[in-house]
């Protein structure tokens, strides 16, 4: 079922990102780390659907936000991050997914790992937690290209600040802050060691990323003695919108 | 087998198209492969989805668990692949469960 939702702020993350937040008359409410699908339709009636990952809390208001990354041959994401202006309005379908998803009720620790704009569904999960008052043990592994491509910076500060905060660590793959102490190279077993939950802690992890970041991930958090079954992936291929 | 081991994603992408057929979210039941017995939630199964249709197959052996193609106002669902998906229904099981 398509419900329409209405543009009420817009906001960009980075220089090829944005979040667009969205009114939806009717919304059900949501769970951290669901999508929704998003149908654009041309003025000739040509449409196309892409999905995104929710990147708010739920909210009793029913706004919704996605981040979406602006792909440079994408068909949809073009014209999401540089056209769409605020009163515009969005078909959206969902909520949609039951599995990639973190409950507040769930207690153990939980490991997060994004690889690019693989941060939006983690990020509900991060804002779920606080927006409850949550103490879950939660640690984010952010593997980004470089500085200038983080999400939400000045957020994930200010939430691993905090006291019960989020323990943060970023990975940069191309370029890193100067003095950084990892030069940037692609997440491996010692990083995945030192930066998350030991396995005997039986952690619950959620990875998202490009499908080849997400393999790596899950293969190196499994060869640390996770077992499979507490490690849910959400993976973005390299083509079409998806992230 | 496959020539690029990495244009896949997880069955979870399908969970828009499926809503379009199945009232219950399907990506997070439990289903069973037909070929190799693997018993997996469905949203990890690997998807492909660069094709006419959605194909989902077996994260263990490949096998093809789910065929599913939108042919103008018809859309074809092939689950030959499963044994059995097992549907959560909390909100159900109170009044259908056996006494």
């Amino acid at each position: 079922m398509w419900r329409v939702g209405t543009v009420v702020a817009l906001h960009n993350e980075t220089a090829t990102a944005r979040t667009i937040t969205l009114e939806v008359r009717d919304w059900p409410g949501h769970v951290a780390g669901q999508h929704v699908d998003v149908r654009v339709t041309a003025p000739d009636g040509y449409s196309a659907v892409r999905s995104y990952s929710l990147a708010s809390a739920p909210n009793p208001e029913g706004r919704v936000q996605i981040t979406v990354e602006r792909l440079p041959k994408g068909e949809v994401s073009p014209y999401l991050t540089q056209e769409v202006v605020v009163d515009d309005r969005l078909e959206v379908r969902g909520p949609i997914g039951g599995w990639f998803v973190w409950r507040t009720q769930q207690t153990e620790p939980i490991q997060l790992i994004a690889g690019g704009s693989g941060i939006v569904p983690l990020m509900a999960m991060i804002r779920s937690r606080a927006s409850t008052g949550g103490t879950a043990p939660f640690r984010l592994l952010y593997s980004v290209r470089e500085p200038g491509a983080i999400f939400y910076r000045d957020e994930l500060q200010a939430l691993s600040d905090h006291k019960h905060s989020v323990s943060l660590t970023y990975a940069y793959t191309r370029s890193a802050p100067k003095d950084w102490p990892r030069p940037p190279s692609r997440i491996d077993a010692a990083l995945i060691a030192n930066a998350t939950w030991p396995s005997n802690l039986v952690p619950t992890s959620y990875v998202c990323g490009p499908t080849s970041f997400v393999e790596s991930a899950a293969g190196l958090l499994s060869a640390c003695g996770n077992s499979p079954d507490k490690i849910r992936t959400e993976r973005f291929g390299p083509t079409g919108d998806r992230q | 087998m496959i020539a690029d081991i990495y244009n896949y994603l997880d069955g979870n992408a399908a969970a828009g198209e499926l809503s379009k057929i199945f009232v219950m979210d399907v990506t997070a039941a439990e289903g069973q492969c037909a070929h190799c017995g693997a018993t997996k939630r469905f949203a990890e199964a690997h998807l492909y989805m660069q094709c006419p249709g959605v194909v989902a197959r077996c994260a263990v052996c490949q096998n093809i668990l789910l065929r599913l193609v939108n042919a103008g106002e018809r859309v074809w669902l092939d689950l030959r692949g499963m044994t059995y998906l097992m549907l959560e229904t909390p909100q159900l099981s109170d009044s259908l469960s056996p006494k």
